[in-house]
């Protein structure tokens, strides 16, 4: 039953994921990975949210194991960055990295918030 | 009947550039690349669950099997963006399916992130700055090794050509 729920929360996960990346990034006529950086983020924040819940397992498995590890993703990550160092847009690389872990922890603290306000 | 082609029926003999509407539909993602992706999703998860049910770690420990997982990904999407890149030609699903799909979802960003925040609370600071840093360190030199190794090893195939 639980290998059913991580299936269908990443079933759902990974082409919201897909879809998100391609829209955020038609809105910016940039090198800056922001589509990745946004999946990234959304995806910590609601992680965040369900570990302070703390959500059942079944919850866990479907929204957290499944949609938001397969909404999120580290090798898109790691290869977007890789290829704006080698492209020699160092710059660009280190702010990718350093911005995306930043936002990522930021986010999921916030999460982490919202779930101890709404549970009280 | 001029207008048949019309109603929904894109034709290639219709000129996309004449109808910019059209021209956005065509670039609509199609269902089979949305269904490569999400099957791919389904495995590269299930096989993240996998491993990490198979070896648990507790509050405080060092999560290795998310530290392998990412570490792996990453040198698994160097090897496969040069193959589909830059060495042959692949079937246009081949990249949204193992790249987006299955590494995508195999590997995460959240889990990294929420493990870091949950070691800092459960009184492990130095361990959780190193987890954040060593998982960076080897994703990045993952996929330099990946991308590097095979554009090494597919070299002397591409220099054979006529």
């Amino acid at each position: 039953m639980t290998v059913l729920l991580v299936a269908l929360g990443a079933a759902l996960g990974a082409p919201l994921r897909y879809l998100t990346d391609r829209a955020v990034q038609a809105q910016h006529d940039s090198v800056f990975p922001w589509g990745t950086f946004t999946v990234n983020v959304i995806g910590s924040a609601l992680l965040g949210f369900l570990a302070a819940l703390p959500a059942g397992s079944g919850m866990m498995a479907f929204a957290g194991t499944g949609l938001c590890g397969a909404l999120s993703t580290y090798s898109t990550f790691g290869y977007e960055t890789m290829r704006l160092a080698e492209e020699g847009a160092r710059f660009s690389a280190v702010a990718n990295a350093a911005a995306s872990i930043t936002a990522g922890l930021g986010a999921a603290y916030c999460g982490m918030v919202i779930a101890a306000a709404v549970t009280g | 009947m001029p207008n048949a082609a019309a109603d929904g029926h894109l034709d290639h003999d219709v000129d996309p550039h004449a109808d910019p509407h059209l021209l956005a539909r065509l670039r609509c993602v199609p269902w089979s690349t949305l269904a490569a992706v999400s099957a791919g999703g389904v495995l590269g998860a299930l096989a993240r669950y996998g491993l990490t049910s198979a070896f648990p770690y507790g509050p405080g420990e060092f999560p290795w099997p998310v530290f392998g997982i990412n570490a792996s990904g990453c040198l698994a999407i160097g090897v496969l963006m040069v193959l589909v890149t830059e060495v042959r030609r692949a079937h246009p699903l081949v990249r949204p399916f193992l790249g987006v799909g299955v590494l995508g979802g195999f590997t995460t960003f959240s889990t990294y992130v929420v493990d870091i925040q949950q070691a800092v609370e459960d009184g492990a600071p130095a361990m959780a700055l190193g987890y954040l840093a060593g998982t960076l360190a080897a994703a990045l030199v993952a996929v330099y090794t990946g991308v590097r190794l095979t554009r090494l090893l597919s070299r002397p195939r591409a220099g054979n050509r006529p």
